[in-house]
């Protein structure tokens, strides 16, 4: 490879960019390596069976499908949820609001503030509202609902930022032609905001998708097929934690499960992404002749 | 257009204010648009004080002066646009001699209708050159299918980019060279027929050869419309404009220290000030 490496011609230049090339391979490396283990531990497990099936024997056998259900419906719960709530926030904060008012202030900085707050509180405030004085109980909503609680601070400031960058020069352009607010906001900054709305979204689902200490205590842990959501289910992340910790010889499929998460995350972000480029392009290009 | 076409028509620089002048004399002086007694203040910091200007209708008014003097915030008086900055506060009242004034303070959006904007860099929507142009056609409700072909056509003909980009209508606004974009904006806002147009710097951003193309379309356009142009560019004020106004920052406020016809205003400037902005160029 005909790099930089060979053409500098200063021995400190030379150590420099080979300081850069053992930084870039380390940081791969440790990306990679947890990825190759779940990789080549999981695929022993992975089968159709293991889709398709039941758990039996505490999961040490059969496979995870209501798991995956379970896991879907929480956190389709949560988005449905948390995405209207972020977006009218982002709304708020940058077409409503003054920027510097002391509304806009005082939500800026309260998001700020979730958004530090550890997950196991957030599960006790589910616990306490949603299960009980809500009376969901155990169940998908109100471990959706608190997840939802989770990601909105995280959810709202990805769509705030992208709604900041979009709509700040088409707000005025838009406005000089005399068009409302709504229409330039609808027809042109979401669109162009598509892309950071995405990127928030899957941000939020891998948190969502990566939780276990929120529905511990808040959808519980039954891994039987739930019939609706109002049923206690458990999601893949308590799974995982489940088999390896509390189930002797569950580790195989701990491993296969935490493939099947992996792959499931590639495969909803994938969908997100392709999803987002479809409507990008709908919503910007040709509605021509 | 290719440069034959371009060296076709005469350049500019040789009819300096001639060119303006005729068009002004040869139509009907038939109404103004007056500013009385404008202040803008952003917050507590007021940045133009009690400013007069009487603009004449289907002219071109230059408006010069240094940076910071308030010219672009006396061009939001007039759409408005100020609305939208918090913390502004305007006082004073512009007024269309011939529109209905009453109607539009009411009315934000039938004002900016009337009254198109073009910026200091060109800002075409992110969608394809059609529905630039479209989509502020449809927000106003023309919808009727031929109505809205026949407008953006001769919008884009009349900045002169119907025949540069009539093969390729669907392709992104942003395919389009710096100048050209400009000339969208242009026809985007040509498409809602205003009255007036108003440009703050709409060269700044632009080449020499783009610069003459708009500086072409800004005469032509004053036929029909009024125009108020915001420039740096005495050059440019020399060669379309037949009014200018001069604008100092006194005491720290923008102020409009002299008005009147290119012609006087730049062979015998009467304010010391401007005789000493002049000299520089
Ligand atoms: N949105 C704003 N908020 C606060 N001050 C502003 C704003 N826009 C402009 N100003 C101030 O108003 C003064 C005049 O600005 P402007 O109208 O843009 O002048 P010009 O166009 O002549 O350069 C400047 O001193 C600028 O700092
Ligand atoms: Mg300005």
């Amino acid at each position: 490879m005909n790099t930089l490496g060979s053409s500098l011609p200063y021995p400190r230049d030379r150590l420099w960019n080979g300081f850069l090339w053992v930084g870039s391979l380390l940081v791969v490396a440790v990306l990679l390596w947890p990825l190759l283990i779940v990789v080549l531990e999981g695929s022993h497990a992975l089968s159709l069976e293991f889709f398709t099936q039941s758990p039996s024997d505490a999961g040490r056998s059969g496979g995870i499908l209501p798991i995956l259900v379970s896991t879907l419906a929480i956190v389709s719960v949560s988005l449905a949820a948390a995405l209207p709530l972020a977006f009218a926030i982002a709304v708020m904060l940058t077409e409503v609001c003054r920027p510097d008012g002391w509304i806009a202030t005082s939500m800026r900085c309260s998001l700020d503030v979730l958004a530090g707050v550890p997950s196991v509180v957030f599960g006790l405030f589910g616990l306490s509202l949603f299960c009980r004085q809500l009376g969901m109980g155990y169940s998908i909503a109100a471990g959706g609902l608190t997840l939802a609680c989770m990601i909105l601070p995280t959810l709202a400031r990805a769509l705030t930022t992208a709604l900041e960058a979009a709509g700040e020069q088409h707000r005025v352009s838009g406005a000089a032609l005399g068009l409302s607010q709504p229409a330039v906001l609808w027809s042109v900054t979401v669109p162009v905001a598509l892309p950071g709305i995405c990127a928030g979204l899957i941000l939020a689902m891998t948190r969502a998708l990566a939780e276990t200490a929120v529905l511990l205590f808040t959808s519980g842990y039954s891994d039987r097929m739930p019939e609706s959501i109002m049923d206690s289910g458990r999601s893949i992340s308590i799974h995982i934690y489940d088999l390896s910790t509390n189930v002797p010889g569950g580790m195989q499929n701990a491993y296969g499960s935490a493939l099947a998460l992996l792959l499931m995350l590639t495969v909803l972000s994938v969908s997100v992404h392709w999803a987002t480029r479809w409507m990008h392009k709908h919503m910007t290009g040709a509605s021509q002749r | 257009m290719t440069h034959s076409t371009l060296l076709a028509t005469p350049p500019l620089v040789a009819r300096p204010y001639a060119a303006a002048q005729s068009i002004a004399d040869s139509r009907p002086s038939s109404g103004h648009i007056e500013f009385d007694d404008i202040s803008v203040r952003y917050g507590n910091n007021k940045v133009v004080e009690s400013v007069c200007l009487k603009v004449p209708r289907n002219s071109v008014t230059a408006m010069i002066g240094p940076s910071g003097c308030g010219k672009s915030s006396m061009l939001y008086t007039v759409n408005r646009l100020c609305d939208l900055i918090p913390g502004c506060c305007v006082t004073g009242s512009v007024e269309f001699s011939w529109l209905d004034n009453e109607q539009m303070r009411k009315d934000a959006i039938l004002l900016r209708r009337q009254v198109g904007m073009l910026f200091q860099r060109p800002n075409p929507f992110p969608f394809s050159i059609w529905k630039n142009l479209e989509f502020a056609l449809k927000q106003h409700g023309i919808r009727a299918k031929a109505d809205v072909n026949e407008r953006i056509e001769s919008a884009l003909q009349e900045v002169g980019l119907w025949d540069e980009v009539k093969d390729r209508l669907s392709a992104s606004a942003f395919s389009l060279s710096g100048g050209q974009q400009q000339r969208l904006c242009l026809a985007r806002a040509l498409v809602l027929q205003p009255a007036v147009l108003l440009m703050d710097e709409p060269c700044s951003a632009l080449d020499p050869i783009s610069t003459q193309k708009i500086e072409d379309l800004i005469l032509r356009l004053s036929r029909t419309r009024t125009i108020l142009l915001v420039t740096h560019s005495l050059g440019q004020a020399r060669r379309v404009a037949s009014q200018v106004a001069m604008f100092w920052k006194l005491d720290g406020v923008g102020r409009l220290i002299e008005c009147g016809s290119a012609l006087d205003l730049f062979d015998q400037p009467r304010h010391d000030l401007t005789k000493s902005y002049l000299a520089y160029a």
